[in-house]
Protein backbone atom coordinates (compact mmCIF):
# COMPACT_ATOMS: atom_id res chain seq x y z
CA UNK A 1 0.00 0.00 0.00
CA UNK A 2 1.00 3.63 -0.35
CA UNK A 3 1.86 5.41 2.88
CA UNK A 4 2.62 9.14 3.04
CA UNK A 5 4.78 10.38 5.92
CA UNK A 6 4.52 14.10 6.69
CA UNK A 7 7.57 16.07 7.79
CA UNK A 8 6.89 19.21 9.82
CA UNK A 9 9.63 21.59 10.97
CA UNK A 10 10.79 19.80 14.13
CA UNK A 11 9.64 16.29 13.20
CA UNK A 12 12.34 13.81 14.23
CA UNK A 13 10.74 10.40 13.71
CA UNK A 14 9.77 10.86 10.06
CA UNK A 15 12.76 8.86 8.78
CA UNK A 16 11.99 6.04 11.23
CA UNK A 17 8.34 6.00 10.16
CA UNK A 18 9.37 5.80 6.50
CA UNK A 19 11.85 3.02 7.34
CA UNK A 20 9.29 0.92 9.23
CA UNK A 21 6.77 1.42 6.43
CA UNK A 22 9.26 0.28 3.80
CA UNK A 23 10.38 -2.64 5.94
CA UNK A 24 6.83 -4.01 5.85
CA UNK A 25 6.63 -3.79 2.06
CA UNK A 26 4.73 -0.52 1.73
CA UNK A 27 5.50 2.14 -0.83
CA UNK A 28 6.48 5.34 0.95
CA UNK A 29 5.87 8.93 -0.09
CA UNK A 30 7.66 11.70 1.78
CA UNK A 31 5.26 14.62 2.30
CA UNK A 32 6.17 18.18 3.32
CA UNK A 33 4.18 20.41 5.66
CA UNK A 34 3.79 23.06 2.93
CA UNK A 35 2.32 20.60 0.39
CA UNK A 36 -1.18 21.56 -0.71
CA UNK A 37 -2.04 18.29 -2.44
CA UNK A 38 -1.54 14.57 -1.77
CA UNK A 39 -0.39 11.83 -4.17
CA UNK A 40 -3.55 10.36 -5.72
CA UNK A 41 -2.59 6.78 -4.87
CA UNK A 42 -2.29 7.33 -1.11
CA UNK A 43 -3.90 4.74 1.23
CA UNK A 44 -2.60 6.03 4.57
CA UNK A 45 -0.86 9.04 6.09
CA UNK A 46 1.47 8.98 9.08
CA UNK A 47 2.02 12.09 11.22
CA UNK A 48 5.34 11.25 12.90
CA UNK A 49 6.78 12.05 16.30
CA UNK A 50 8.98 14.99 17.16
CA UNK A 51 8.60 18.55 18.32
CA UNK A 52 6.82 20.27 15.46
CA UNK A 53 7.30 24.04 15.60
CA UNK A 54 9.26 23.58 18.82
CA UNK A 55 6.06 22.68 20.70
CA UNK A 56 5.41 26.45 20.81
CA UNK A 57 2.09 27.52 22.39
CA UNK A 58 0.97 23.90 22.88
CA UNK A 59 2.19 20.60 21.42
CA UNK A 60 0.77 20.27 17.91
CA UNK A 61 -1.03 23.64 18.05
CA UNK A 62 0.90 25.32 15.24
CA UNK A 63 1.42 22.21 13.08
CA UNK A 64 -2.33 21.77 13.05
CA UNK A 65 -2.53 24.87 10.80
CA UNK A 66 0.15 23.73 8.34
CA UNK A 67 -1.05 23.82 4.72
CA UNK A 68 -0.92 20.03 4.45
CA UNK A 69 -3.28 19.56 7.40
CA UNK A 70 -6.24 20.76 5.33
CA UNK A 71 -5.50 17.87 2.97
CA UNK A 72 -4.97 15.44 5.84
CA UNK A 73 -8.34 16.41 7.34
CA UNK A 74 -10.04 16.05 3.97
CA UNK A 75 -8.33 12.65 3.47
CA UNK A 76 -9.45 11.47 6.93
CA UNK A 77 -13.01 12.66 6.45
CA UNK A 78 -13.06 10.73 3.16
CA UNK A 79 -12.22 7.52 5.02
CA UNK A 80 -8.44 7.45 4.43
CA UNK A 81 -6.28 5.92 7.17
CA UNK A 82 -4.41 8.46 9.29
CA UNK A 83 -2.00 7.41 12.01
CA UNK A 84 -0.45 9.91 14.43
CA UNK A 85 2.51 8.82 16.54
CA UNK A 86 3.42 10.80 19.68
CA UNK A 87 3.60 14.40 18.41
CA UNK A 88 1.41 13.20 15.53
CA UNK A 89 -1.22 12.12 18.11
CA UNK A 90 -1.00 15.59 19.68
CA UNK A 91 -1.52 17.20 16.26
CA UNK A 92 -4.56 14.99 15.58
CA UNK A 93 -6.11 16.06 18.91
CA UNK A 94 -5.41 19.73 18.21
CA UNK A 95 -6.95 19.42 14.74
CA UNK A 96 -10.12 17.87 16.13
CA UNK A 97 -9.67 14.60 14.22
CA UNK A 98 -9.37 12.83 17.57
CA UNK A 99 -11.16 13.67 20.83
CA UNK A 100 -9.38 14.82 23.99
CA UNK A 101 -5.94 16.30 24.55
CA UNK A 102 -2.44 15.34 25.69
CA UNK A 103 -1.02 17.32 28.57
CA UNK A 104 2.06 17.44 30.79
CA UNK A 105 2.96 14.07 32.35
CA UNK A 106 1.64 13.69 35.87
CA UNK A 107 5.16 13.38 37.36
CA UNK A 108 6.38 16.37 35.26
CA UNK A 109 9.31 14.37 33.85
CA UNK A 110 10.08 13.40 30.29
CA UNK A 111 9.63 9.62 30.13
CA UNK A 112 11.76 7.54 27.75
CA UNK A 113 11.51 3.77 28.24
CA UNK A 114 9.86 0.60 26.99
CA UNK A 115 6.26 0.15 28.08
CA UNK A 116 3.77 -2.67 27.66
CA UNK A 117 0.49 -2.10 25.87
CA UNK A 118 -2.61 -4.24 25.78
CA UNK A 119 -4.48 -4.32 22.48
CA UNK A 120 -8.10 -3.60 23.33
CA UNK A 121 -9.85 -4.39 20.08
CA UNK A 122 -9.36 -5.26 16.46
CA UNK A 123 -9.14 -2.40 13.95
CA UNK A 124 -7.47 -1.48 10.65
CA UNK A 125 -4.35 -0.75 12.75
CA UNK A 126 -4.37 -3.95 14.84
CA UNK A 127 -5.90 -6.64 12.60
CA UNK A 128 -2.75 -8.79 12.60
CA UNK A 129 -2.79 -8.97 16.40
CA UNK A 130 -5.39 -10.40 18.77
CA UNK A 131 -7.44 -8.59 21.37
CA UNK A 132 -5.65 -8.98 24.70
CA UNK A 133 -2.19 -9.30 23.11
CA UNK A 134 0.55 -7.47 25.00
CA UNK A 135 3.23 -5.64 23.01
CA UNK A 136 6.42 -3.93 24.19
CA UNK A 137 7.05 -0.56 22.55
CA UNK A 138 9.02 2.51 23.73
CA UNK A 139 7.54 5.84 24.83
CA UNK A 140 9.43 9.14 24.67
CA UNK A 141 7.39 12.16 25.69
CA UNK A 142 6.93 14.95 28.22
CA UNK A 143 3.32 15.63 27.38
CA UNK A 144 1.53 12.34 26.92
CA UNK A 145 -1.09 12.34 29.66
CA UNK A 146 -4.33 11.67 27.86
CA UNK A 147 -7.24 13.71 29.15
CA UNK A 148 -10.78 14.41 28.04
CA UNK A 149 -13.95 15.82 29.61
CA UNK A 150 -15.93 13.14 31.49
CA UNK A 151 -18.67 12.88 28.86
CA UNK A 152 -16.13 12.56 26.04
CA UNK A 153 -14.19 9.91 27.95
CA UNK A 154 -17.40 7.96 28.57
CA UNK A 155 -18.34 8.10 24.90
CA UNK A 156 -14.95 6.90 23.60
CA UNK A 157 -15.02 4.05 26.12
CA UNK A 158 -18.61 3.13 25.17
CA UNK A 159 -17.82 3.29 21.45
CA UNK A 160 -14.76 1.08 21.83
CA UNK A 161 -12.43 3.81 20.59
CA UNK A 162 -9.68 2.93 23.07
CA UNK A 163 -7.25 0.79 21.10
CA UNK A 164 -4.25 0.49 23.46
CA UNK A 165 -3.83 0.74 27.24
CA UNK A 166 -0.64 0.80 29.29
CA UNK A 167 -0.35 -2.47 31.19
CA UNK A 168 2.06 -4.77 33.00
CA UNK A 169 4.03 -7.41 31.04
CA UNK A 170 1.25 -9.83 32.04
CA UNK A 171 -1.41 -7.55 30.57
CA UNK A 172 -2.88 -6.10 33.75
CA UNK A 173 -4.09 -2.52 33.36
CA UNK A 174 -3.06 -1.04 36.71
CA UNK A 175 -1.90 2.43 37.86
CA UNK A 176 1.70 1.20 38.30
CA UNK A 177 1.88 0.47 34.57
CA UNK A 178 0.80 4.00 33.64
CA UNK A 179 3.89 6.03 32.63
CA UNK A 180 2.29 9.48 32.48
CA UNK A 181 -1.02 9.57 34.38
CA UNK A 182 -3.25 9.11 31.32
CA UNK A 183 -6.96 8.66 32.12
CA UNK A 184 -7.92 4.96 32.14
CA UNK A 185 -4.30 4.08 31.17
CA UNK A 186 -5.09 5.21 27.62
CA UNK A 187 -2.12 5.00 25.22
CA UNK A 188 -3.93 5.02 21.88
CA UNK A 189 -7.40 5.82 20.55
CA UNK A 190 -9.28 6.01 17.27
CA UNK A 191 -11.94 8.38 16.02
CA UNK A 192 -15.56 7.19 16.01
CA UNK A 193 -15.29 5.97 12.40
CA UNK A 194 -12.14 3.98 13.22
CA UNK A 195 -9.95 5.26 10.37
CA UNK A 196 -7.90 7.77 12.40
CA UNK A 197 -5.60 6.53 15.18
CA UNK A 198 -3.30 8.27 17.64
CA UNK A 199 -0.71 6.47 19.76
CA UNK A 200 1.79 7.97 22.22
CA UNK A 201 4.32 5.08 22.14
CA UNK A 202 6.52 4.65 19.05
CA UNK A 203 5.88 1.42 17.07
CA UNK A 204 8.33 2.58 14.39
CA UNK A 205 11.10 2.40 17.01
CA UNK A 206 10.25 -1.24 17.70
CA UNK A 207 10.39 -2.72 14.22
CA UNK A 208 13.48 -4.98 14.36
CA UNK A 209 14.86 -7.34 17.01
CA UNK A 210 18.16 -5.42 16.99
CA UNK A 211 16.22 -2.41 18.31
CA UNK A 212 15.10 -4.47 21.30
CA UNK A 213 11.62 -5.28 20.04
CA UNK A 214 9.82 -5.87 16.77
CA UNK A 215 6.39 -5.62 18.40
CA UNK A 216 5.62 -2.33 16.65
CA UNK A 217 5.51 -4.00 13.24
CA UNK A 218 1.93 -5.16 13.75
CA UNK A 219 0.58 -1.66 13.03
CA UNK A 220 2.32 -1.47 9.65
CA UNK A 221 1.43 -5.08 8.76
CA UNK A 222 -2.18 -4.42 9.75
CA UNK A 223 -2.49 -1.37 7.53
CA UNK A 224 -1.04 -3.42 4.67
CA UNK A 225 -3.51 -6.24 5.25
CA UNK A 226 -6.41 -3.79 5.57
CA UNK A 227 -5.68 -2.24 2.19
CA UNK A 228 -5.11 -5.60 0.49
CA UNK A 229 -8.44 -6.83 1.85
CA UNK A 230 -10.20 -3.67 0.73
CA UNK A 231 -8.81 -4.09 -2.80
CA UNK A 232 -9.63 -7.82 -3.03
CA UNK B 1 -9.19 52.24 13.82
CA UNK B 2 -7.86 52.15 17.35
CA UNK B 3 -5.11 50.06 18.84
CA UNK B 4 -5.86 48.03 21.95
CA UNK B 5 -3.57 46.01 24.19
CA UNK B 6 -4.85 42.71 25.51
CA UNK B 7 -3.50 40.63 28.38
CA UNK B 8 -4.72 37.06 28.13
CA UNK B 9 -4.37 34.59 31.01
CA UNK B 10 -4.57 30.90 30.11
CA UNK B 11 -4.91 28.19 32.77
CA UNK B 12 -5.74 24.50 32.77
CA UNK B 13 -9.43 23.81 33.27
CA UNK B 14 -10.39 23.30 36.90
CA UNK B 15 -11.32 19.67 36.29
CA UNK B 16 -7.76 18.86 35.15
CA UNK B 17 -5.11 18.17 37.74
CA UNK B 18 -2.49 20.94 37.47
CA UNK B 19 0.62 18.99 38.38
CA UNK B 20 2.94 21.99 37.97
CA UNK B 21 0.78 23.98 40.35
CA UNK B 22 0.85 21.12 42.87
CA UNK B 23 4.66 20.89 42.66
CA UNK B 24 5.03 24.64 43.22
CA UNK B 25 2.58 24.51 46.11
CA UNK B 26 4.68 21.80 47.77
CA UNK B 27 7.81 23.91 47.21
CA UNK B 28 6.15 26.89 48.91
CA UNK B 29 5.24 24.73 51.87
CA UNK B 30 8.78 23.41 52.10
CA UNK B 31 9.91 27.05 52.31
CA UNK B 32 7.77 27.24 55.47
CA UNK B 33 5.12 29.32 53.71
CA UNK B 34 2.15 27.18 54.64
CA UNK B 35 -0.57 29.75 53.89
CA UNK B 36 -0.50 29.15 50.12
CA UNK B 37 -2.90 26.81 48.40
CA UNK B 38 -4.61 26.18 45.07
CA UNK B 39 -1.57 27.21 42.98
CA UNK B 40 -2.39 27.25 39.27
CA UNK B 41 0.29 27.57 36.59
CA UNK B 42 -0.70 28.98 33.24
CA UNK B 43 0.60 31.29 30.58
CA UNK B 44 0.30 34.96 29.81
CA UNK B 45 -0.14 36.26 26.28
CA UNK B 46 0.13 39.96 25.50
CA UNK B 47 -0.84 41.34 22.09
CA UNK B 48 -1.96 44.41 20.20
CA UNK B 49 -5.16 44.40 18.18
CA UNK B 50 -6.51 47.03 15.83
CA UNK B 51 -10.29 47.41 15.79
CA UNK B 52 -13.07 49.98 15.42
CA UNK B 53 -14.08 49.76 19.07
CA UNK B 54 -13.60 47.75 22.23
CA UNK B 55 -16.47 45.38 21.56
CA UNK B 56 -15.08 44.41 18.16
CA UNK B 57 -11.62 43.97 19.66
CA UNK B 58 -13.05 41.68 22.37
CA UNK B 59 -14.80 39.58 19.75
CA UNK B 60 -11.61 39.18 17.71
CA UNK B 61 -9.64 38.17 20.80
CA UNK B 62 -12.24 35.58 21.78
CA UNK B 63 -12.10 34.17 18.24
CA UNK B 64 -8.29 33.99 18.38
CA UNK B 65 -8.43 32.28 21.79
CA UNK B 66 -11.00 29.74 20.65
CA UNK B 67 -9.23 28.93 17.37
CA UNK B 68 -5.55 29.01 18.26
CA UNK B 69 -4.37 30.62 21.48
CA UNK B 70 -6.08 28.10 23.78
CA UNK B 71 -7.37 24.54 23.54
CA UNK B 72 -10.89 24.51 25.01
CA UNK B 73 -10.56 20.79 25.77
CA UNK B 74 -8.00 21.52 28.46
CA UNK B 75 -7.74 25.27 29.02
CA UNK B 76 -9.77 28.27 30.18
CA UNK B 77 -8.87 31.89 29.55
CA UNK B 78 -9.66 35.39 30.71
CA UNK B 79 -8.42 38.66 29.29
CA UNK B 80 -8.30 42.37 29.95
CA UNK B 81 -8.29 45.00 27.25
CA UNK B 82 -7.28 48.64 27.24
CA UNK B 83 -6.89 51.24 24.54
CA UNK B 84 -3.36 52.16 23.54
CA UNK B 85 -0.11 50.29 23.14
CA UNK B 86 1.78 48.68 25.96
CA UNK B 87 4.82 50.64 27.04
Amino acid sequence: MNIGVVTFPGSNCDADARYASQLTGNTVHALWHKDTSLPASLDAIILPGGFSYGDYLRTGAIARFSPIMEEVIRFANGGGYVFGICNGFQILCESGLLPGALIRNEHLSFVCKDVHLRIERTSPFTNTASVGDVVRIPVAHGEGRYTAPADVLASIEDNGQVLYRYCTPAGDVVPEANPNGSLNNIAGITNAAGNVMGLMPHPERACEPILGSADGLHVFHSLMRQCNTAMA
Amino acid sequence: MKTYTAHIAVTLRRAILDVQGKAVEHALHSLHMPGFSNVRIGKHIELHIQAQDEETASGLIREACDKLLTNPVMEDYTFTLHEGEAA
